[in-house]
């Protein structure tokens, strides 16, 4: 199925990619080609076959409840561009 | 003695062993080779050579007074998604071109306990989206056989390095056939083990419920020595399998007339499509003969009708996994930053814009509208359906057949640029391996000839499949094939 344009722009917002003009073309293009291969999925019967969501016979997999040591706040915080007071700083998130 | 850098895993064991090469050295052979060779082949995005000479001379120490196992000492490539301590981890990707964990991944304790040498970090492609490492953001790997070809992907640098002697054996990670393909098209062993077998802890996710970690070597045998090292269960994997596990390298002694007796061996007839490459079919139906040879039945009256549906299907569920993984890197508690916009989402969208490359991009968008209102239903959800009944035909398979044999790859290793502008021509590179992934099954590479193309050689892969975890029956044929051909031996002339 063909992406519109504005499908594109849709899903980069919900998706928080910035495009530039050529790149919506080209992934409008890219995108709906790929698209256009998953319609046999729709040819599928799968009436009443349950989805596998994993491929292990797991569920519920519980941890001790013990304490354990954890990296200090200096290691975890090495790689974030902007800190203040041991903590990650961030731009507002609402603004007026 | 032969080249160092072109030893195996029990050849370089048994010479530190008697004292007549130290780890220092066969790792300093190592760091040559890669001088000599990687500004051709572009294997690594970073060399570790003082941490390698470091552990070379800790693994010095405990061979000295008679500690150690067969890694001990022995120079070992991590494609540059599995996180090290201390060392650049980057997936190849802008987004994290100067991240440092401050952890190490699961597998990296595991082989630093075993006492094995870290040389370096490979190239890959980004985030381990594609099939011929051209995708990585810093340079193409080039693939050793003709420096004009691609290594395959996405662990394609993990693949060249071992195919180049510029490591003895490497981890990759598997999501759709990340080790398979690359090992086929470089000419050495790889494996992708049962999802589970291997803790994922430390692994820069890609699609979760289809990555896996696993070895490369250039012998089954090798890539047996480095399964045994990681595999197993761990707590910081919720997925890691409780189960135990079996001596994977020690069980190989099989090999030559009847080793594989009794031997149930499936060719599903998908696998087997007209377009098939025929030099590649030629060589793969050659191996099938001879696997027969060893004493295995061979059944071609199998047929898996779902595997025309597998690209779907992986390509709807790894980008939406994908798609939720990725949405960590936001530029605010690591890598790339943009952050000269407006507002916070301006920075986050301009971080995302300047960090990924086109597929990541591109996978991301196709998961975002794989799981968005309104198409949930006819694509992730009817994926998921479709993924039962493909995992339902192999579970069936595998009550007549103890292993699947098919070909890894459509074709041997194609043009660096040659699909570079058509995304889904490359995706059609792993037709053949993204359906085990999707069930959950181990599936090895194995050596099995080459094809002459344009006067060069290019290598072939046999994947061998098995039941989930049994791996060693799956390696037991591989090695038992192995043993029986000479393909193993050949080197790339760099």
């Amino acid at each position: 199925m063909a992406l519109t344009r504005e499908e594109v722009l849709h899903v980069a917002k919900l998706a928080r990619v910035a495009l530039t003009g050529a790149d919506v073309a080209k992934f409008q293009d890219q995108l709906s080609q790929i698209l256009d291969h998953f319609d046999l999925l729709s040819r599928l019967d799968t009436e009443g076959v349950p989805p596998t969501t994993h491929t292990l016979p797991l569920e519920n997999v519980m941890a001790a409840d013990e304490p354990r040591p954890s990296l200090p706040q200096d290691a975890v915080l090495a790689n974030a561009p902007l800190t203040q007071e041991g903590h990650l700083r961030v731009r507002a998130v609402l603004e007026e | 003695m032969a080249d160092l850098h072109y030893l195996t895993v029990d050849e370089a064991g048994a010479l530190l062993k008697q004292r007549e090469i130290s780890a220092v050295e066969l790792t300093r052979a190592v760091l040559d080779r890669i001088a000599a060779v990687d500004g051709r082949v572009g294997a690594y995005v970073t060399v570790t050579e003082a941490l390698a000479l470091e552990q070379a001379a800790a693994a010095d120490a405990r061979i000295a007074a008679g500690e150690g196992g067969p890694l001990t000492g022995v120079p070992v490539c991590l494609k540059d998604l599995i996180c090290t301590a201390g060392v650049l981890t980057t997936c190849s990707s802008r987004m994290l071109e100067s991240f440092v964990p401050p952890y190490d991944a699961h597998v990296v304790e595991r082989l630093r306990e075993a006492g094995a040498v870290i040389v370096g970090k490979s190239n890959m492609d980004e985030f381990a989206m594609g099939s011929s490492t051209e995708n990585s953001a810093f340079f193409p790997t080039h693939n050793p056989w003709d420096l004009g070809r691609v290594p395959g992907g996405s662990s394609g640098g993990s693949a060249a390095a071992t195919a180049a002697g510029e490591c003895l054996v490497a981890l990759g990670s598997d999501t759709g056939g990340s080790i398979r393909q690359p090992a086929a098209l470089c000419g050495v062993v790889g494996v992708k083990p049962t999802y589970g077998r291997v803790s994922r802890y430390g692994l820069v996710a890609f699609a979760s419920s289809l990555d896996q970690i696993g070895p490369f070597g250039r012998s089954v045998r090798d890539a047996a020595l480095v399964l045994d090292a990681i595999s197993g269960q761990d707590g910081r994997d919720a997925t890691s399998a409780p189960l135990d596990v079996p001596e994977f390298a020690a069980a190989l002694t099989a090999s030559g007339a009847a080793s594989l007796r009794g031997l149930r061996v499936g060719v599903p007839r998908e696998y087997l499509p007209d377009d098939l490459d025929p030099a590649v079919r030629a060589a793969v139906m050659k191996a099938i003969e001879q696997v027969a040879d060893l004493g295995a039945t061979v059944d071609f009256d199998l047929s898996l009708p779902s595997t025309s549906a597998a690209l779907a299907v992986y390509y709807v569920l790894a980008p939406s996994e994908a798609s939720a993984n990725l949405a960590r890197y936001d530029g605010v508690k690591y890598g790339y930053s943009y952050a000269e916009g407006a507002s916070m989402w301006e920075n986050m969208e301009a971080t995302r814009q300047h960090g990924f490359g086109d597929e990541v991009k591109r996978r991301i968008m196709l998961g975002t509208y794989a799981l968005s209102t309104g198409y949930y239903d006819a694509y992730y959800l009817k994926a998921q359906k479709v993924r039962t009944l493909i995992r339902r035909e192999f579970d069936a398979a595998f009550e007549k057949y103890d292993v699947l044999l098919t070909p890894v790859t459509p074709t041997a290793a194609f043009r660096l640029g040659e699909k570079v502008d058509d995304p889904y021509a490359m995706y059609l590179s792993d037709i053949f391996t993204l359906p085990v992934n999707i069930a959950g099954l181990p599936g090895a590479s194995v050596p099995c000839g080459f094809v002459t193309v344009d006067g060069k050689e290019l290598p072939v892969g046999l994947q061998v499949l098995a039941k989930p975890f049994d791996e060693a029956t799956m390696l037991r044929v591989a090695h038992a094939y192995e043993q029986a051909t000479a393909w193993h031996g050949r080197r790339p002339s760099l």
